[in-house]
């Protein structure tokens, strides 16, 4: 398994593949691994095998499905999708059924690709190790003891499992770049408002951001190709059409100017491994024509606390529409506020009701100003600082995490430790700009390393011709033995 | 020095955010909330009462569409999903008291 989109579409458009025999060997790859790794909540079987025979109809009449033709793609249980469970792996939406789909879904189905399930994650998204789901955790396909990264991990295990060639994550504070990272693919977050949101169900959305995961450059380059774009549904999308950017990968680095962030590299608790990593990705990048240097974002150190305010507070309010009244799961009370806080009480899990509970307080009649007014302020620092930095250099580099994937249940009783895991990915989200993970190699003990470059604002194409240049150098082949390829 | 987090905080935050929690949570929120609200100490000590907020990573404009009527969500389908409907609607506990 674990084959190329890419790949695939082209001998799907070509007639040289049936869809149907795509999506079947898929559905097999499903059955035969994601007992072990519990990546999916929900496989589209029927829908997929029904989506894949129209796929090879048209072909059959001499149309062009798109781009993704034949494709499975996996998609997060946080989008929408008409008629299909959508959980967000709550019980508050458990049995749900959206009556729409979200624009993502739309696009990926209009460019040729077939949803093949519903993947797990911590519950809305809120998380690092897909372990706060209701479901059940999702184990990491390199090592089954160990967590995939969150929130996305449902995602990024399908693609690392060979059960999907592409997955959609959304990334708010790292959650697809952290888990591409443990999973050993390629995870992007776009720069907040080129993918609509529409259909993504709210965790904080000043920082909420659709993304791809993918088995290398060129396909995460594919999709996010096929999915991003403006869209009348979302009023926060960038209204200017991208330009291509599969076409743009291979261009080379002569001349880019990249820069070491200091601050997200010498971060506590860093395994030594991953800090030479990023090491060997500027020698890489260096040898390849780039400009090298160190680079200095001084206010990223506060990035954790501000994110830490921030996402809560947002949070807290988007979810105050989980009430009992129009959807989702409702628990009787003697009157509507006692409807609510029993419904709320029996509906979220431990950590949404923390960062419910954190948002309100940091929201609350005085703390507002010492809380999320600090951290609003705070934001701003961080914003000034990558853009003085973004004068210096065209990209900068820094792990994805600070280490590799941790054992499940290591770090489930300590709130504040978990959330120490995103602190080389959150400043990206502060600043609304896109970054990419891409895996650079194996630790001592078998574990994929990512390496994180960022890119400021609308700077996918210089992203992806580094990301593309670093695949490159490292020449990362492994892939997990469940996904039947050598590791 | 006073706990950063007491149990009544705990509790009329949890009545905002209309959450019921027992006694056990209201000891292990008062505890977590006052960690992570330590480790954000380092914010709450910057100087930096000039700089000026962002609530949003990127300028944009409110956008506007014509006023004109279009297809929408199905009435049916949207109510299918509804815990509790009556007449078309969705229902929810009594609001007002008899006598109001």
């Amino acid at each position: 398994m674990s084959e190329r989109a890419f790949d695939i579409a082209a001998a799907v458009r070509a007639g040289e593949r049936s869809a149907r025999s795509v999506v079947d060997e898929h559905l097999a790859q499903v059955a035969r691994v994601d007992g072990d790794v519990h990546a999916f909540l929900h496989v589209l079987g029927d829908e997929a095998r029904a989506a894949a025979d129209e796929i090879d109809r048209r072909v059959a009449a001499g149309e062009d499905p798109g781009p993704l033709a034949g494709v499975p793609v996996a998609l997060k249980d946080n989008m929408c999708t008409r008629g299909i469970p959508t959980t967000c792996s709550s019980r508050i939406l458990e049995g749900w059924r959206p009556p729409y789909d979200a624009t993502v879904v739309d696009r990926i189905r209009a460019a040729g690709g077939i949803p093949i399930g519903k993947t797990n994650l911590d519950e809305f998204a809120m998380g690092s190790s897909t372990e706060n789901s209701a479901f059940g955790a999702t184990r990491n396909p390199w090592a089954l003891d160990r967590v995939p990264g969150g929130s996305s991990g449902g995602s990024a295990a399908a693609v690392a499992a060979g059960m999907a060639p592409l997955g959609i994550g959304s990334d708010t504070g790292g959650s697809i770049r952290q888990p591409a990272s443990l999973c050993g693919v390629v995870g992007v977050k776009p720069t907040y408002g080129r993918v609509s949101r529409y259909g993504l169900i709210a965790f904080a959305s000043s920082l909420d951001q659709i993304g791809p995961f993918a088995g290398d450059v060129r396909d995460a380059a594919l999709l996010l190709e096929s999915i991003w774009g403006p869209d009348a549904r979302d009023s926060t999308s960038i209204p200017t059409p991208p330009d291509p950017l599969v076409q743009e990968i291979d261009r080379g680095v002569e001349g880019l100017r990249v820069g070491v962030v200091g601050e997200l590299t010498d971060v506590e608790g860093i395994d030594p491994e991953v800090r030479s990593a990023v090491e060997d990705a500027a020698r890489l990048l260096e040898k390849a024509g780039a400009t090298v240097d160190r680079a200095s974002v001084p206010s990223t150190t506060y990035g954790l606390s501000a994110y830490y305010l921030i996402a809560p507070a947002e949070a807290s309010s988007n979810l105050a529409r989980y009430d009992g009244v129009r959807y989702g799961l409702r628990v009787d009370g003697p009157d509507v506020e006692g409807m609510n806080a029993a419904t709320r009480a029996a509906g979220f899990g431990a950590e949404v009701k923390r960062r419910i509970m954190l948002g309100t307080y940091a929201l609350s009649a005085g703390y507002y100003d010492a809380y999320y007014g600090k951290a609003q302020k705070v934001r701003t620092l961080i914003i000034d600082d990558f853009a003085r930095a973004y004068e210096r250099f065209d990209v900068l580099l820094s792990p994805t995490s600070p280490t590799t994937a941790f054992p499940i249940g290591a770090k489930t009783d300590d709130p504040l430790t978990m959330y120490l895991c995103d602190v080389c990915t959150i400043p990206v989200n502060l600043t609304g700009a896109c970054a990419v993970s891409i895996p650079s190699g194996l630790d001592a003990t078998g574990l994929p390393i990512g390496i994180q470059v960022m890119a400021p604002a609308l700077g996918e194409a210089p992203m992806f011709r580094a990301a593309k240049a670093l695949e490159d150098g490292f020449a990362f082949a492994a892939t997990p033995a469940l996904a039947g390829g050598a590791s | 020095m006073a706990p950063r987090i007491t149990g009544d905080d705990v509790r009329h935050v949890a009545k905002l955010a209309r959450l019921r929690i027992d006694d056990a949570e209201v000891d292990q929120f008062a505890g977590q909330l006052a960690a992570i609200l330590d480790h954000a100490a380092d914010i709450e000590a910057l100087d930096i009462d000039d700089v000026p907020p962002t609530s949003h990573p990127v300028p944009f404009d409110n956008v506007l569409r014509a006023d004109e009527s279009g297809p929408c969500l199905d009435r049916d389908e949207v109510l299918a999903q509804a815990p509790h409907v009556e007449d078309g609607r969705f229902r929810v506990p009594r609001i007002l008291d008899e006598a109001q």
